[in-house]
């Protein structure tokens, strides 16, 4: 049996040796012939009025003058609703949950329950989750449906398209721009969209980088962030815009450090040519409004929440015991922060913050949450529920400047992705090795910019 | 005819009117009679299919390139179970992109019972590139010939009966966003793979050259494997130099690469290479 499959494998070999290298050539020009045939027994044009309107607005979206400020454009736009839609929501959700907390902890006592009880269970897991809710639920329900209509009605391919050149210069796949779009949404879902890529070599390229976009539980980070530093600077009417901006602008800096990144690998350890590619413009489509909100709210939201609950309840009994286990009068979570302090300083950050990351290695949506327990059972505040109030604890008592804000958007840009990408890396390349760097290099490259850019601001 | 009735023709078969015995599963499949592929370009509408037919909802959006992954789901109809395969949307089974990989070994290797290839009706000519190459693979295929109302809307009369004849496979008009014209899918995939329907496909129409180097080739391959119903695909794939096929026709086993991550193999051969 094997002689004769070996056989065969011979004759394949002279034929092919005969035929020379263009059988694949050929093989696709009798296929395109053959379907072109068929097409023309089947398919009669009447008019051609919609294929006019696309062609129309695809020469505008995906001109090489307007293509990528439209692209910037939208984005603003998509993070400005965000803004202003999930400010106050936001604030009434802290509201109502807080005052739940209060109530909870009033019922446990009257029930005569221990101190360490209540404050584990309310205080700690139960205010973990209505920080983690009120924080993320809004923002989340209004970017999901948004960025759902913009995929729906086409826009992603024109997307890759536009950036398509760029990623070219850098050595690698254009593709990469649709896997780095899907990573907005989460990077684990943007790893495994590299499966488009044909090359290895490009494939491996696009998943080392897209934990430089901001996944959708890293935005809160950056909004509030935005919001509380950098928009305050300016008149209200102009806050939500500059807020927006800001965002835009963080995005920005990981796109363009994707490139650089990915260009220094193509140059390096992964050496190699861009491949080319054929990327297909879909026609535009009318977005099912519905079925949108059904599946972004539904789906996405709920899901990604229910997946930070998941983490932020135990993160908020874990912040809980290390604020209340006290070692010679000082809590666990102090000496932790008082530790990683001298490192923190010099990334312009500080030991609480480092700590916070730690903490939320698992799901990066808790990090704003567990910044905010620890500050808050250090001081005296409890609760937290308007802006203001938080700029008060971060700047009064924390003793945050322009410059922590603005590196802990760097941070919560560049530093090691959260346990679920990293575990869909190695699921991906089944390399240690592959893993290992996607998640060190991100963090080396944060610590290095917090760094340099902490230095190069108290210069002045 | 125009579309509109057409497609209104196909809604009003018979089964449509006896009720809705299209019993959706969701992923809770233990045991099937039938395994069904769902193939197709990318954004044509699989992924809405499938949801329809299963009652999950996988992500579904409007850009090439959505699913990478198998999804699989499950339906009754006329008492039998159906197990739904959510293939790659590909272009072709002719590149080593590790979706395109997963589609094409289904197809190959995971020997489905039939299989739903869903074409964009307002840009058929480039579907009809992979429709052709998954003709030669399978002989049980039937047509969901897809986005009916935005072919209409863009003015193109798509004439599914002309299709079914050039194809020698059932040609079924569908909205699947509607849901228009998938119990009629169902029921031809059933009358395919139970015999109702018989199919002649179409085979790929191959240059004098090719013709020659198959000619020589196919005989050989089937007088080995004579049971084997794709022969001359599995040439075709031979002479392009395809180093997986050439492996599983040495081994005489179709089913050792299934589920084996491609990517591995790629991989190595490239650190090697480095």
């Amino acid at each position: 049996m094997e002689a004769v499959n070996r056989e065969i494998v011979k004759k394949t070999a002279e034929i092919r040796k005969e035929l020379g290298q263009d059988f694949r050539d050929t093989m696709v020009e009798d296929i395109y012939k053959d379907a072109e045939q068929i097409a023309q027994k089947v398919v009669a044009i009447k008019s051609a009025r919609q294929y006019d309107f696309d062609q129309k607005l695809d020469k505008i979206l995906t001109s090489p003058v307007f293509g990528i400020p439209i692209m910037g454009a939208l984005l603003a736009l998509v993070f400005w609703l965000t803004i202003v839609g999930a400010n106050v929501p936001s604030a009434l959700l802290a509201d109502g949950l807080f005052w739940l907390e209060d109530q909870m902890a009033q019922g446990m006592q009257l029930l005569g329950a221990p101190w360490w009880l209540t404050g584990f269970l309310i205080h700690g897991v139960y205010k973990g989750l209505a920080w983690v809710v009120s924080v993320m639920l809004p923002p989340m329900a209004i970017f999901f449906p948004v960025f759902t209509i913009l995929e729906d009605f086409g826009y992603l391919p024109r997307v890759a398209f536009n950036m398509d050149w760029l990623f070219r210069k850098a050595g690698a796949h254009g593709k990469q721009s649709l896997t780095m779009a899907m990573g907005f949404g989460c990077n684990a879902a943007g790893i495994i969209a590299t499966r488009v890529i044909e090359s290895p070599r490009e494939r491996i390229i696009a998943i080392l980088t897209n934990n430089f976009v901001p996944c959708n539980g890293r935005f809160p980070t950056l909004i509030m962030l935005s919001i509380v530093f950098v928009a305050a600077a300016f008149p209200p009417a102009m806050a939500s815009v500059v807020a927006a901006g800001t965002v835009v602008a963080v995005v920005l800096i990981g796109v363009l450090i994707t490139l650089i990144v990915s260009s220094v690998l193509s140059r390096t350890v992964l050496k190699g040519e861009a491949s080319s590619f054929t990327l297909e413009l879909p026609p535009y489509r009318k977005p099912a409004i519905g079925r949108i909100l059904y599946t972004s709210l539904i789906d996405r939201t709920l899901f990604v929440l229910w997946r930070a609950i998941i983490m932020a309840a135990p993160a908020g009994g874990l912040i809980w015991l290390l604020a209340n286990i006290s070692i010679q009068d000082q809590s666990l979570a102090m000496w932790i922060a008082g530790w990683l302090n001298p490192a923190g300083h010099l990334m312009g950050l500080d030991g609480a913050i480092l700590l916070a990351y730690l903490v939320a290695i698992p799901a990066n949506e808790i990090v704003v949450p567990t910044i905010i327990m620890i500050y808050s059972h250090a001081g005296t505040m409890l609760d937290i529920t308007q802006l203001d109030q938080l700029r008060a604890l971060l700047v009064d008592q924390a003793g945050w400047t322009m410059l922590t804000a603005i590196n802990l958007m760097l941070f919560a840009l560049l530093h090691n992705p959260c346990s679920t990408a990293i575990l869909t890396i190695w699921k991906e390349t089944k390399s240690l090795r592959w893993t290992v760097i996607g998640a060190l290099m991100p963090l080396g490259i944060g610590i290095v910019v917090t760094f340099l850019v902490a230095q190069i601001w108290r210069l002045f | 005819m125009s579309v509109k009735e057409t497609i209104k023709e196909a809604s009003a078969s018979p089964c449509e009117s006896c009720g809705f015995n299209l019993q959706r599963l969701g992923i809770e499949v233990d045991k099937w009679d039938y395994v069904i592929a769902l193939a197709g370009n990318p954004n044509t509408g699989k992924s809405t299919v499938f949801n329809h037919l299963t009652g999950l909802k996988q992500h579904t959006g409007n850009w090439p390139g959505k699913t990478v992954t198998r999804a699989e789901g499950g339906f009754t109809w006329q008492n039998k179970t159906f197990k739904l395969v959510d293939l790659p949307g590909t272009y072709s089974l002719l590149s080593a992109s590790v979706d395109e990989e997963v589609a094409r070994d289904f197809l190959l290797f995971g020997q489905p019972d039939a299989t739903i290839v869903v074409m964009d009706a307002t840009i058929l000519e480039r579907n009809l590139n992979l429709v052709l190459q998954i003709l030669e693979i399978t002989d049980n295929v039937v047509i969901a010939l897809n986005l009916m109302d935005e072919a209409r809307r863009k003015g193109m009369d798509v004439d599914h009966r002309i299709l079914a004849k050039q194809l020698g496979v059932p040609v079924i008009p569908t909205v699947a966003r509607q849901g228009t014209g998938l119990n009629l899918l169902v029921e031809s995939v059933q009358g395919v793979i139970e015999g109702a329907i018989p199919t002649k496909p179409h085979r790929i129409q191959v240059s004098p050259v090719i013709q020659k180097a198959l000619d020589q080739l196919v005989p050989e391959i089937e007088r080995v494997f004579p049971e084997l119903p794709n022969a001359r695909w599995i040439a075709m794939r031979l002479l392009d130099g395809d180093i997986k096929v050439q492996k599983a026709l040495e081994k005489g086993e179709w089913d050792v690469f299934l589920g084996e991550s491609v990517f591995d193999q790629a991989h190595t051969a490239e650190t090697e290479a480095l």
